[in-house]
């Protein structure tokens, strides 16, 4: 089976000026690989600053216009050109987006499903959507600021899949919201994907991420330092120091902090990002130019010496 | 010696009949660490608003050490630590700026929060989510500061960071008798951090 996406070797990098005229080059995602496989929900989970939201902005070529990328995104096996995306955008690719003000707020909900299209089939189409979603047929004629927190979110993933889309890049789609309102809400997305939709899901809470994804991918400055089975953080199977310690903090777990923070886009040094918090760091990891992403255990690590054996 | 709710009840002005809170009554002990919990929409950040004096009541008080919460410019002993730093401070102003707009911040706690000078001269834009709550923890401990009450203060956050942040509120908490609110969704984050915990519309 052919992947939905497939991303190599992407970069992003910002063009900042700094004190007058000097341009600086920020590079915020390094070398980025995975794949989503129909039907699959890859979680990508990373602190905010780690690049996971221009991720999904690249991929739907939406990055602001400093920006730079580099790298292929396949989608279906094919190049995601521009050109391509146009017709792909909101139809076969869709975007759950992280906050209600993606809605319109002077056009009514049914309109935005239908975007503007008002014959039968559309009508039909958009009253099934919402019925899915435990939204009756009066929600149509309610604006966004009459819908709660909830109901929000639900029309928003009723939006995403309206088309049927190949593809779902869900960006944080549920902050703010209850355990109960947020598992309703993820329960929706992993349905889409037991339907054949490939659903990249972005987030910076594991332990939300485990709930629904069959993969992980760990971002940590800017770069992928682990993929993962969702089953292998219960089972103790992890790879890099960064996803362990990011397991131990989580408060259902041992709530166990470790020092210091994620260097930020201008602070990249040489070799292993995360060496200055590491307990497993030796001189070689903070020499060489960058640490190879490689697969390890059934998953991939970018560590010269991961948990559970040494690489090199 | 506490901070008090007393039978709160709230509606904001001009946006129909509708009570956001009704009889609310709470009680927060100098030193304390108790949890609210209540599902999407029950206003447990208007609960916050009022308690820290940014709205006041429709009906019921607020009442600190049995007084109404002091006024006229002096910095208020109840002090917010909102879900998004990012629209706490002056996207403008260089950190130093923001962190210092309350009057003078102990440099322990510069320390103890992980602040790197160097992120003083940066502007909002350039840091982290994480990053900038640490700024906001700083200004909110002035000395005057006897409670804390957190929105969700984590929620946005990694866990490594949450971790962080909490872990020193809790000793904070302890060294100076801070009481502090903690609004979360989160049932093993509050477990984690709380003393006690209440429901809102529940018991005190």
């Amino acid at each position: 089976m052919n992947p939905v996406l497939q991303v190599e070797h992407l970069s992003i990098s910002f063009t900042q000026y700094d004190r007058g005229t000097r341009r600086r080059r920020l590079p915020v995602i390094r070398d980025l690989s995975f794949s989503v496989q129909p039907g699959q929900v890859v979680a990508v989970v990373g602190a905010s600053g780690s690049g996971k939201s221009l991720l999904a902005h690249g991929i739907l070529g939406i990055l602001p216009y400093n920006s730079a990328m580099e790298g292929t995104i396949l989608y279906q096996g094919e190049p995601l050109t521009r050109k391509r995306l146009e017709t792909l955008r909101g139809r076969e690719i869709a975007l759950i987006p992280q906050g209600v003000t993606y809605l319109d707020p002077r056009m009514e909900v049914g309109a935005q499903l239908r975007k503007g299209r008002s014959d039968l089939s559309a009508r039909e189409k958009s009253r099934n959507v919402l019925a899915r979603y435990g939204l009756g047929p009066e929600v149509e004629r309610l604006y966004p600021f009459e819908l709660s927190g909830g109901m929000a979110r639900r029309v928003l993933i009723a939006t995403a899949v309206m088309e049927q889309p190949g593809l779902i890049l869900a960006d944080e789609p549920t902050p703010g919201l209850d355990a109960r309102a947020a598992g309703r809400i993820l329960g929706h997305i992993r349905e889409r994907a037991e339907e054949g939709t490939g659903v990249l899901f972005i987030t910076h809470d594991l332990e939300l991420a485990l709930t629904i994804a069959h993969r992980v991918l760990v971002l940590y400055a800017g770069e992928t330092i682990e993929e993962a089975d969702a089953s292998d953080f219960a089972a103790g199977r992890l790879r890099h120091p960064y996803t362990r310690a990011l397991w131990n903090a989580l408060p259902c777990n041992g709530f166990q902090p470790i020092p210091g923070s994620q260097p930020g886009p201008g602070e990249i040094a040489d070799g292993c990002q995360f060496a200055p918090r590491c307990a497993r760091c030796r001189a070689v990891c903070r020499r060489e130019a960058s640490v190879p992403y490689v697969p390890f255990r059934n998953g991939m690590v970018r560590c010269r010496f991961p948990e559970g054996g040494e690489r090199v | 010696m506490s901070l008090e709710a007393r039978g709160v009840s709230f509606r904001y002005p001009r946006r129909g009949r509708r009570m956001i809170l009704e009889g609310v009554d709470l009680r927060l002990e100098p030193g304390e660490r108790l949890g609210l919990s209540a599902p999407s929409g029950r206003g447990k950040t208007t609960l916050c608003k009022l308690l820290a004096g940014y709205e006041r009541p429709t009906r019921g008080e607020i009442r600190l050490d049995g007084n109404p919460l002091p006024g006229g410019g002096a910095p208020c002993p109840v002090q917010m630590l909102w879900q998004h730093p990012e629209s706490a401070v002056d996207p403008l102003l260089p950190l130093r700026e923001s962190l210092y707009e309350a009057g003078p911040v102990e440099e322990r706690l510069l320390e103890a929060l992980q602040i790197r000078p160097d992120w003083l001269r940066r502007y909002p834009q350039e840091l982290s989510g994480g990053e900038l709550q640490r700024f906001c923890i700083a200004r909110a401990l002035g000395p005057a500061t006897r409670y804390l009450l957190c929105d969700e203060s984590t929620a946005m956050l990694d866990a490594i960071t949450q971790a962080q942040i909490w872990r020193f509120l809790m000793e904070e908490s302890g060294r100076r008798g801070l009481g502090l609110l903690v609004l979360s969704h989160d049932r093993a984050l509050v477990e984690r951090v709380c003393t006690r915990t209440a429901e809102l519309g529940g018991g005190p």
